[in-house]
């Protein structure tokens, strides 16, 4: 009788695994759908904001930000990693670090050498194990993140950006495509790309009055776009953390249901194995007799 | 039927207001600005404080943006708000701040960690005392 007890303890620990990751994936489905809430909210903002540096673009022409800048010859390029605070997200996070270690190998080969910046605490532990040189880094942003945390994080990128140090910024996230996919992307986020569509041109000239100067808005719109950008990020991969949590943990509640069906029939056989047994030996017992 | 100019309010966590108004009043840098339908364009870096927007019902919502950017074509105001109060000090405190944790935890120091840390907070809290004092100043004056 001591297997079918054994077995017993093993499926009554088995469901209260079960309980929790079902918790899990009902927490991480609500979440979720404010997590896509907040992702889209985000969105207008970028976009106007893309709308007036593109009028802008069109209405000083002659002056050119450092961030709008053509291209330079690439010796350092800043990466921007967005990450998740906790792990139990299945392969969200280490399919992301797989496609950066990809990508920063092939920058290595062509004589680039890359630095980072971690926001969430599982890209900082992933730089620590694979080396490479962290600027600066923000974590426990939580479920809902909000921009002054990464205003700083931002600002040294940027900072270094415009003094030279780094020729390129590049941001390193998850796409949310739907609740079963999340894509690992890289984007370019400085120099800011030249718009793709042509603009159509105005059937007149026309500029802004500005206060103070074109040069002051041009440069307090540039920040905020990328720290936009960057926010933007990091919501959409909460969203993600949030996604690949759920389908984690249905997966691992499904996993814990078929162990229970195979441990209980299991449990039946020994049990009814050791009721034949007991069976036997009464009946052998009062033969003897 | 009057005049009006569609008013879009957004801030990075959010839209916050999008409608038609008769009126739109906010603080710009320089002052006081009030923008009425077919305005000519116009941008601009908002002081923290009132964005006024009347409807043609002659009714005034009040919005409170920390800073943020008014842009403003013939027929949209658009007002890009911060929501984080913005200074050029705290931003760079920001800055410091992130270097400094990047540089603690790859260090994994944790000597004196405790004391460093409730230091900066303790920096970053009169810097932010600081702004606000600033921004009362600003909307007293």
């Amino acid at each position: 009788m001591a297997g079918a007890k054994e077995i017993r303890t093993k499926i009554a620990s088995i469901k209260s695994t079960q309980k929790i990751t079902s918790a899990m994936e009902m927490v991480a489905a609500s979440k979720m759908r404010k997590a896509q809430d907040r992702m889209s909210a985000s969105r207008p903002y970028a976009d106007k904001m893309l709308q007036v540096i593109h009028h802008l673009a069109q209405a000083t022409p002659e002056y050119r930000h450092t961030f709008m800048a053509t291209e330079r010859p690439r010796k350092r390029v800043g990466y921007i990693v967005v990450s998740s605070d906790r792990g139990l997200c299945g392969g969200l996070n280490s399919n992301l670090f797989r496609r950066l270690s990809a990508e920063i190998k092939e920058q290595q080969a062509a004589g680039v050498e890359p630095v980072f910046c971690a926001i969430g605490s599982k890209a900082l532990g992933f730089f620590k194990r694979f080396g490479g040189k962290v600027l600066a880094q923000a974590t426990h942003l939580g479920d809902t993140p909000h921009i002054e945390d990464l205003i700083g994080t931002v600002k040294v990128m940027l900072d270094a950006f415009e003094a030279g140090e780094i020729d390129a910024i590049y941001v390193a996230s998850n796409e949310f495509v739907n609740t079963m996919t999340q894509r690992p992307e890289i984007r370019q986020l400085v120099p800011i790309a030249p718009a793709e569509k042509p603009e159509e041109a105005l059937p007149y000239h026309w500029d802004y009055i500005y206060e103070p100067d074109a040069h002051t808005v041009l440069d307090a719109l540039l920040t905020r776009y990328i720290e936009s950008l960057v926010y933007q990020s990091v919501v959409e991969n909460v969203a993600c953390e949030q996604a690949a949590r759920m389908v984690a943990m249905k997966a691992a509640s499904d996993n814990a249901g078929n162990l229970i069906d195979e441990l209980q029939l299991v449990y039946n056989k020994a049990r009814q194995a050791a009721i034949t047994q007991e069976i036997s030996e009464i009946v052998s017992g009062a033969a003897a007799v | 039927m009057a005049m009006t100019i569609h008013v879009d309010i957004v801030s990075a966590e959010g839209a916050i207001h999008s409608g038609q108004a008769t009126m739109v009043y906010a603080s710009a840098e320089v002052g006081e600005v009030g923008i009425a339908p077919r305005h000519t364009a116009f941008i601009s870096r908002l002081k923290p404080g009132d964005v006024r927007v009347e409807n043609e019902q002659g009714e005034q919502e009040h919005f409170y943006v920390s800073g943020g950017m008014l842009e403003v074509q013939p027929n949209v105001v658009t007002v890009l708000a911060d929501t984080a109060i913005r200074a050029a000090n705290l931003d760079e405190a920001a800055a410091q701040e992130a270097k400094r944790r990047a540089e603690e935890a790859l260090a994994g120091q944790q000597a004196g960690f405790e004391y460093a840390k409730a230091q900066a907070e303790l920096a970053e809290a009169i810097a932010q005392l600081r702004a606000i004092e600033k921004l009362r100043k600003t909307k007293r004056s």
